[in-house]
């Protein structure tokens, strides 16, 4: 019953890392918007610990995070570890930046789910974490204790 | 454990989750308050106003004047959905950021979700929970334009209303209902140009009443200038001087409150059995073969 289809999905939007403009940001949030979601934006220069507090208190379904500095190998599993240790991991962890195939392979081993390159569809990845959240929601009906 | 025996120990993830059941207006939420046993202990404090006046960055500093006196602090930001799509961006925590990973800070965002005003039932709801929770004050945040502004009042034991000097237009439309809802008045932004007009403009507003004056404030939020003193006020409100009326307010908000609820829950078991009946009206009016008021008057019929 929660988690019938009207429920909006809310999504943590936020750009990662030292680089100092939040132009991506920005627009893939009003895009999510736009799409229908709740989006909390939490703006430039966030840390992981800040991120996963942020998506924590905030329940979110999902959290995005954008970042271009070239840390994602170290900030998206960080971010995965705090989820999981505090109770997030079911969560989706998506984002976006310049990554190649190679490490955004290895990320969906540790629990990462898809990331997305510049110039992608602002439809498809709404499409995606859209298909994902429905997924996840599904599971957490099933396994909820009465 | 139960989740609201969880909540009053201060298990935060309980308490997100907690949020989530009452904001999506769950069934098990009902149970969940009654359980969690809130005794209104907490000063509930709407901070309301126009886009960009301020508020949040206002909030957050209130906030660390509170941390440092060892308080915790609940805040509600709550931002319009938008009427087409459903959709929300909810902002606030941006002017947040400083008190983030800090056990004593709780914030949540909200959509408004269509609600009225901007303002949900679950608003009542959520301020419970953190109040349950151990938050104390509770802060609301609410972008106000009119409508709002009273409608916050029913939420909050205390309304400030924040207003920002070029706010000018705004204000000179809306004063008198500003100047009704505010418990508080707070012109932010004070290092910026015609906060002392603004400030003027207010206080000719008030005396046009017959009711006293509530007390204007300057304030700079980004700097922290005058914010100590609206703390102080606020603080004040709970305290002795005060205590009345605030107990006037929380006595007519109960009673709204109750009533409101017991309205949803009749309707809804109301609806519940005649889903059918509501159809066949419906069609009956839609095709011309009966009034409104007479399908109204049979719909209720042996409905005491
Ligand atoms: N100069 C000056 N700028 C301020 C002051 N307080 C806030 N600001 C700035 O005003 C802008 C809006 O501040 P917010 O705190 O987000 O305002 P708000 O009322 O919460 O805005 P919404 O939630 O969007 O309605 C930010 O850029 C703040 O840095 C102040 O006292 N002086
Ligand atoms: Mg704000």
């Amino acid at each position: 019953m929660t988690d019938a289809p009207s429920l909006p999905i809310r999504i943590l939007v936020a750009k990662a890392g030292l680089d100092g403009h939040d132009r991506g940001a920005k627009v893939v949030a009003a895009a999510l918007r736009d799409a229908g979601f709740e989006v909390i934006y939490t703006g430039l220069r966030q840390t992981p610990e800040m991120i996963v507090d942020a998506a924590l208190q905030e329940d979110v379904d999902a959290i995005g995070v954008s970042l271009h500095s070239g840390a994602h190998m170290t900030l998206f599993p960080q971010i995965i570890e705090l989820l999981k240790a505090r109770g997030g991991e079911q969560i989706l962890l998506t984002g976006g930046g310049i990554i190649p195939a190679d490490d955004a392979r290895k990320l969906q081993e540790m629990g990462v789910g898809s990331l997305f390159g510049p110039g992608t569809p602002l439809a498809e990845l709404v499409e995606y974490i859209r298909t994902e959240v429905a997924a996840r929601r599904e599971r957490g009906n099933s396994t909820a204790s009465p | 454990m139960t989740l609201a025996a969880e909540i009053r120990q201060g298990d935060r993830r309980a308490l997100a989750r907690g949020l989530t059941l009452v904001e999506n207006g769950d069934p098990a939420a009902a149970a969940l308050l009654a359980d969690v046993g809130t005794a209104s202990r907490a000063h509930r404090i709407g901070i309301t106003g126009p886009p960009g006046a301020g508020k949040s960055t206002l909030v957050s500093a209130l906030t660390a004047l509170w941390r440092g006196d060892d308080r915790s602090v609940g805040v509600l930001a709550v931002d319009p959905s938008s009427p087409f799509t459903g959709g929300a961006l909810l902002g606030d925590r941006v002017r947040m950021l400083t008190h983030s990973g800090d056990e004593g800070v709780f914030i949540r965002s909200l959509a408004s979700r269509g609600a009225l005003g901007g303002l949900s039932a679950a608003i009542y709801d959520a301020a419970d929970l953190l109040d349950a929770a151990g938050f104390d004050p509770v802060l609301v945040e609410t972008v106000g334009v009119g409508q709002g502004e009273v409608e916050i009042c029913r939420v909050a034991d205390t309304t400030v209303v924040v207003l920002a000097p070029g706010a000018g237009d705004v204000v000179q439309g809306m004063k008198a209902g500003l100047v009704e809802a505010a418990d508080v008045l707070v012109v932010n932004q004070a290092d910026r140009e015609g906060a002392d007009a603004l400030v003027a403009a207010l206080r000719s507003a008030a005396e046009l009443r017959d009711a006293p004056a509530p007390p204007i404030l300057e304030t700079t939020a980004t700097t922290g200038a005058g914010v100590d003193e609206l703390r102080q006020l606020l603080d004040a409100r709970v305290g002795d001087a005060e205590g009345e009326s605030l107990r006037a307010r929380r006595l007519e908000r109960a009673h709204a409150r109750l009533r409101a609820a017991v309205d949803r829950a009749r309707a809804h078991r109301y609806w519940a059995a005649r889903e059918d009946a509501l159809a066949r009206a419906a069609e009956a009016v839609a095709a011309g073969d009966t009034t409104p008021a007479a399908a109204v008057r049979d719909l209720l019929e042996g409905d005491a």
